[in-house]
């Protein structure tokens, strides 16, 4: 058998088809580096790390998920929504029920969670049918507050805001529990997603998608009906956010309305711009980010408030975090709008070009 | 119908609360196009600004007024140049994105330098102020509040019709390229219209303050209100925004008294999405006919 040749980073852009053009993976070194990163990740990490940093990573995970699916709404078909965190919050009630009314096992709960919430997400999409830019922002802004109502008051399906408790999801007599089990069912899902995402980018749909992000009116010329992918992509971002919910729900046991306000959508939509719209690695990245900001800030402020530096200063530690948030994303907007994955390529290609980087 | 009446007359004052509070948000809109989500903060700074200068420099009214006022312009000025400026001609995420950030900042530093406790103002309002209306009493603080917004609508209604920095700053929310050929200074106009923004929030932020004392939280989720009350109202209508208010603020009230208080901090959203499907520029907002 010959061994293919390894291909390297070209010198200048030598693409002669759009087969080229729709690669992944530039050289096989990508490839390379992505299966010994994914093969360290599932072989040490959850072996390696103590509880409390795989929880962070698992927290990471969920978010990741999250985000994607925003950023194939807000970073590919330009649709701002200020909505996802209320979606999430659907995906996590929609599983807790399943589950808890239901009995359905955990492997057709979640998904179908995300199914539930990619509906009610497309029935929320339906004004993107008239309205763009700022008025679809606001109007999904009120579908954050309408649904966060209904999760309060809905009692008879939700329990308010007693909150629900779930069963350890089990499958084939065998009780999954533990950080480590979780590890492996958010980050299996998290590779599923991301490879799905990567690759409804590069079909039609995604190409649709792009096309309405970068001109509607041209888009629209151009024989693409926009109403109905912008329905699509509504769609497919509440199933990430959805499917994340539920795992989250399954994760955290039990669920209140409480966390699935206003400021966890904004706190996605952060995490896509942190880590670079139309990127799904950058959602990544910027849920990376986001999550490890909150964990620091929360450990900064349990150390001063142990320490006793003042504890009336301790005190004042929690607005100090919602300042460094507010913070980080107005500088990433103003010193690197394309975020975090910007800065990686630029890292990158500044090694690969050594010494002669421009 | 005395209950009816009391409603009605509630209903009337909160919402000329929420126009007044939208009128610097319409402000903002209808000079660079900028969705400000950072509105009710910039509210509670106005209120507390005020109340230190009040309280704790124990400065007379009219001069802590005017200080604050004078504090405020400036505010929206550095706002306007360390943090919009470099974004025009971005695109719109990142301008909403950053209007939201700055929230966070805001209500961080607010927090950390007054705390989140309820403060209230000394009372300095004559009582003479207030109206007998029939058997429904109106306070002096809602009469001075309809004084203002009368006083506010009629005198940016002269500025935007009538003064040349008035329909500059129309020109540049219109169209940024074509005024800033027709030699229109679009960065001035900018800051400026910041400035007046940030101005007209303080203001409404202090009657906010008097009314219902100042506590971060509740002025900050005014900010919120303000949405429905200016889509109602059209994004760019100075005067649709106090009436957008005022209906917003029946209906709440309405929906309180008579439905269940529950519903009532969620009307106005629903609201907000028929609006938006049936008549997305409001009632009195400039109709963009565009069809795609």
């Amino acid at each position: 058998m010959k061994m293919r040749k390894l291909s390297f980073h070209p010198c200048g852009n030598y693409r002669e088809t759009y087969e080229q053009e729709l690669n992944i993976f530039e050289t096989d070194f990508g490839r390379l580096w992505l299966c010994v990163f994914l093969i360290a990740l599932f072989g040490a990490a959850p072996f390696v790390l103590s509880p409390y940093l795989l929880y962070v990573l698992n927290t990471i995970g969920i978010a990741s998920i999250a985000a994607i699916g925003l950023n194939i709404l807000v970073g590919y078909t330009g649709q701002i929504s200020l909505g996802h965190g209320a979606f999430f919050g659907v995906g996590a009630y929609a599983a807790a029920i399943l589950a808890t009314r239901w009995g359905v096992g955990f492997y057709i709960a979640i998904p179908a969670a995300g199914m539930i919430t990619a509906l009610i997400g497309m029935i929320f999409g339906i004004p993107s049918g008239r309205l763009k830019g700022l008025y679809l922002t606001i109007a999904t802004l009120a579908g954050q507050f309408i649904i966060e109502y209904v999760l309060i008051q809905w009692e008879s399906l939700t329990k308010g805001t007693m909150g629900i408790t779930l069963p350890s999801p089990e499958m084939m007599g065998w009780q999954m529990s533990g950080d480590r089990m979780f590890f492996f069912l958010i980050f299996i899902s998290l590779v599923l997603m991301t490879w799905f995402a990567v690759n409804i980018i590069r079909s039609k749909y995604g190409r649709a998608f792009i096309a309405i992000r970068d001109n509607d009116r041209a888009a629209e010329g151009m024989g693409i009906p926009i109403f109905k992918y912008k329905l699509l992509s509504f769609g497919i971002s509440s199933f990430y956010a959805g499917f994340a919910g539920a795992l989250w729900a399954y994760y955290m046991v039990s669920i209140t309305t409480e966390p699935f306000n206003l400021g966890l959508s904004v706190e996605y939509i952060a995490m896509v711009i942190i880590g670079g719209m139309g990127n799904i690695p950058g959602a990544i990245f910027g849920a990376t980010f986001i999550t490890i900001l909150n964990e620091l800030l929360r450990f900064a402020t349990g150390l001063l408030m142990n320490m006793g530096v003042a504890t009336s200063l301790g005190l004042n530690m929690a607005p100090l975090r919602e300042f460094v948030f507010g913070l980080a994303i107005v500088l990433f907007i103003l010193i690197e709008p394309k975020g975090l994955a910007e800065i990686w390529r630029i890292i990158r290609s500044s090694f690969r070009l050594w010494p002669f980087s421009y | 119908m005395e209950f009816f009446l009391q409603l009605l007359v509630n209903g009337v004052c909160v919402g000329l609360l929420y126009g007044i509070s939208a009128m610097g948000f319409v402000m903002i809109f209808k000079s660079s196009s900028v969705l400000n989500f950072a509105h009710g903060e910039l509210l509670a700074l106005g209120a507390f600004f005020f109340l230190s200068l009040v309280t704790w420099a124990q400065l007379p009214v009219y001069a802590a007024f005017i200080l604050t006022m004078a504090g405020c312009f400036m505010l929206g000025f550095l706002i306007e140049r360390f943090f919009l400026r470099p974004l025009i001609g971005e695109k719109l995420i990142f301008v909403i994105m950053l209007t939201v950030g700055l929230a966070a900042m805001f209500k961080g530093l607010i927090l950390l330098i007054w705390g989140g406790n309820l403060h209230t103002y000394p009372e300095f309002l004559p009582a003479s102020m207030g109206l007998q209306l029939g058997s429904v009493y109106v306070a002096p603080v809602y009469t001075a509040t309809m004084m203002i917004s009368v006083l506010f609508l009629v005198a940016f209604g002269l500025f935007f019709k009538k003064s040349a920095q008035g329909i500059y700053m129309r020109s540049v929310a219109d169209n940024q390229k074509a005024a800033l050929s027709l030699g229109v200074h679009v960065r001035r106009v900018f800051a400026l219209s910041w400035a007046i923004a940030a101005l007209v929030a303080c203001m409404s932020g202090i009657v906010l303050g008097i009314i219902n004392g100042v506590n971060v939280h509740d002025l900050s989720s005014i900010g919120m209100k303000v949405f429905p009350v200016v889509i109602l109202g059209g994004l760019d209508s100075i005067g649709g925004a106090i009436i957008g208010g005022i209906i917003i603020g029946l209906l709440e009230t309405f929906t309180g008294g008579y439905l269940s208080p529950s519903l009532r901090d969620v009307v106005p959203y629903f609201v907000l999405v028929i609006i938006l499907m049936v008549k997305p520029y409001g009632l009195f907002g400039l109709v963009e006919i565009e069809r795609v």
